[in-house]
């Protein structure tokens, strides 16, 4: 039995209204898979550093983004190249349709970017800065007005939208960026860093009012990070960035199962070989034992038997699945530490010595 | 050009003057304290035909209020390249020569201010304006000397990215404007070398034409000296503007 809704509707004109279903189903498919950022071989060159070597990607409407690398990988740089303060130095971007080097005026409409350093006016208030920021993006005074005590209601500002920013703790700032970079309806949300050097507490209630905004506006966004989690816990798709180039892109899951199975961490002071063919890959770290097994559940017991008949002492194990940071460890061959300590250095000093 | 960004802009720079008022008084002790120290000390030595000495630098130190605030306003972009508001408003969708109209206007408001407080100062001390024409002509020279040393300031900031080259700019640009301009000597009896120097020296004219205004002397007739100010503006405005365009991060 139909519900009564679909009998009412049933009677007029049977065809039409199929047709138009299929029609806006398609387009939604098409809206689903219709990128708003089209990244074409991408270079940006300091002098003899590569800051951006050939990236090209495609992002699609609707999608949390996360381009993930160590601090100094050319996250910033990409993102500066998107929000036109950068030129490239070679390639192309198109986003929402405008061409990243001929039409500025219309890329800066479509995109809000928080910048990873507060871009504030601190000697104004939250309320100020977010009317100016209305007021650089032409938006009528009405749409303004209503626009702003609901941005300030959604990141919990209300109470304090008179107090001059200066007396904000970090959170509280990054809280009013993200506001701020939503006030002109941005078809696109660029965050660099959203939640660097901020407490784990607010880190997670950024990260709730980002899936919110996703969800409730449908605004793309791009994020870059250097932690793992953060990209884990909100992106649909993740591209790694190493030096300056893509080494994989896809979504978390897919990339870890690239790494495949489960990882069985066993602590044990004794000498353990295994030797089992169905362990693809073993490496010792800290005490531990790391295994990369496939159904590590019904392989432990196995593993135990075998333990067992070696008589060897076991302390503990642990079954977790592969982190972003085993998948970054896989696609770069370093851990993420490691290359902040060499890369990022190299590049700062160098652009550091450009800037004087 | 957009009108409402350059409304808001320079709405920003009166509320961030109206802010810090231990700047505004700063910036008058010190022109006052010459005014009052060195022209009393030195009223004794120097007459200048009819006028005293306090009377003729009063206008000088009006120059030298304008010239401070302007330059250092202009240069205080680099503050906002360093608090990272300067980026904030290179994306949004506005021209930069929005952006320099905003600002440049912040600029010329907030340092006539200033100027127009010291002016009460001269006031205070004797100093009166022959007539209101006088008084409309003395505000349209102190304009034409705030829009070109905002600019200059603009212009220098937009090559600067921190506060190391400020002290440099203070002694090796805006000092030799200010000891050049004629603020504390007649310009008639100079030596020919120093001459020059003095008459390459926009402050020179902004001087000179407030002296006109104020207590009706000067060394230039007023439309030479109003000529090259608003020469001095209109070039400082084409380079401030253009290297303002081409900023970087």
């Amino acid at each position: 039995m139909l519900p009564p809704v679909f009998s009412v509707s049933f009677p007029f004109n049977y065809l039409p209204f199929t047709n138009n279903a299929v029609i806006s189903f398609r387009q939604f498919i098409k809206d689903m898979s219709n990128p708003v950022i089209d990244l074409l071989d991408l270079k940006k060159y300091f002098k003899e550093v590569k800051a951006v070597d050939g990236v090209s990607l495609s992002i699609n409407q609707g999608e949390i983004f996360g381009l993930l690398g160590p601090n100094g990988a050319g996250k910033t740089t990409i993102l500066n190249i998107l929000c036109t303060l950068l030129k490239p130095t070679s390639g192309n971007a198109i986003i929402c349709g405008h061409d990243i080097n001929k039409d500025k005026d219309a890329v800066r409409r479509c995109i809000g970017i928080v910048f990873q350093d507060p871009s504030l006016d601190d000697q104004l208030t939250a309320y100020e800065n977010l009317d100016l920021h209305g007021r650089l993006y032409h938006i009528p005074k009405d749409k303004r007005k209503q626009k702003m005590e609901e941005l300030l209601e959604l990141v919990e500002l209300s109470d304090k939208k008179n107090v001059m920013v200066k007396t904000f703790s970090g959170g509280m700032k990054r809280r009013l960026e993200i506001a701020r970079g939503l006030l002109h309806q941005p078809e696109v949300l660029f965050l660099d860093e959203p939640t660097l050097g901020l407490d784990p507490q607010t880190r997670r209630h950024i990260w709730e009012y980002i899936e919110k905004l996703n969800r409730d506006t449908k605004v793309t966004i791009i994020l870059t990070t250097h932690y793992m989690d953060e990209a884990d816990v909100l992106c649909n798709r993740v591209a790694i960035i190493d030096r300056g180039k893509i080494s994989a892109i896809d979504t978390s899951t897919q990339l870890k199962k690239q790494i495949g199975g489960e990882v069985i961490s066993i602590k044990t002071e004794d000498e353990f070989h295994p030797d089992q063919p169905w362990i693809k890959n073993v490496n010792k770290h800290d005490g531990c034992i790391n295994l990369t097994v496939e159904e590590a559940d019904q392989k432990l017991s196995l593993l135990m038997n075998i333990a067992q008949e070696k008589k060897i002492n076991i302390d503990s194990v642990t079954i977790h699945k592969p982190t972003l940071e085993d998948v970054f460890l896989h696609f770069t061959g370093k851990t993420i530490r490691e290359e902040e300590a060499n890369w990022a250095d190299a590049v700062r000093t160098r652009r550091r010595s450009r800037s004087r | 050009m957009n009108l409402d960004a350059i409304y808001i802009l320079w709405l920003r720079e009166i509320k961030r003057f109206i802010r810090s008022k231990s700047r505004i008084i700063g910036s008058l002790a010190f022109p006052t304290l010459i005014l009052i120290i060195i022209g009393t000390g030195l009223n004794s030595v120097f007459t200048m035909g009819k006028l005293s000495y306090i009377e003729f630098i009063a206008p000088g130190m009006i120059g030298m209020v304008l010239l401070f605030s302007s330059i250092s306003f202009g240069i205080m972009v680099i503050w906002d390249r360093q608090f990272g508001f300067l980026k904030e408003m290179l994306v949004a969708p506005i021209s930069r020569t929005s952006i320099v109209v905003g600002k440049a206007l912040g600029g010329v408001t907030t340092s006539m201010f200033q100027a127009l407080l010291f002016l009460i100062v001269c006031f205070a001390i004797g100093i009166k304006i022959p007539s209101p024409l006088m008084l409309l002509l003395l505000f349209l020279v102190m304009i034409l000397i705030a829009v070109g040393f905002v600019l200059v300031g603009i212009a220098f900031s937009s090559r600067m990215k921190d506060f190391h080259g400020f002290s440099l700019i203070m002694n090796f640009v805006v000092m030799p404007i200010f000891f050049l301009s004629g603020a504390f000597f007649p310009l008639d009896k100079l030596p020919e070398w120093l001459k020059w120097f003095v008459y390459i020296d926009p402050l020179t004219y902004g001087v000179d034409a407030l002296r006109f205004c104020m207590v009706n002397t000067s060394s230039f007739p007023i439309w030479i000296n109003l000529l090259a100010l608003i020469v001095f503006g209109l070039v400082a405005t084409i380079i401030g503007t253009l290297l303002f365009k081409t900023t970087q991060l």
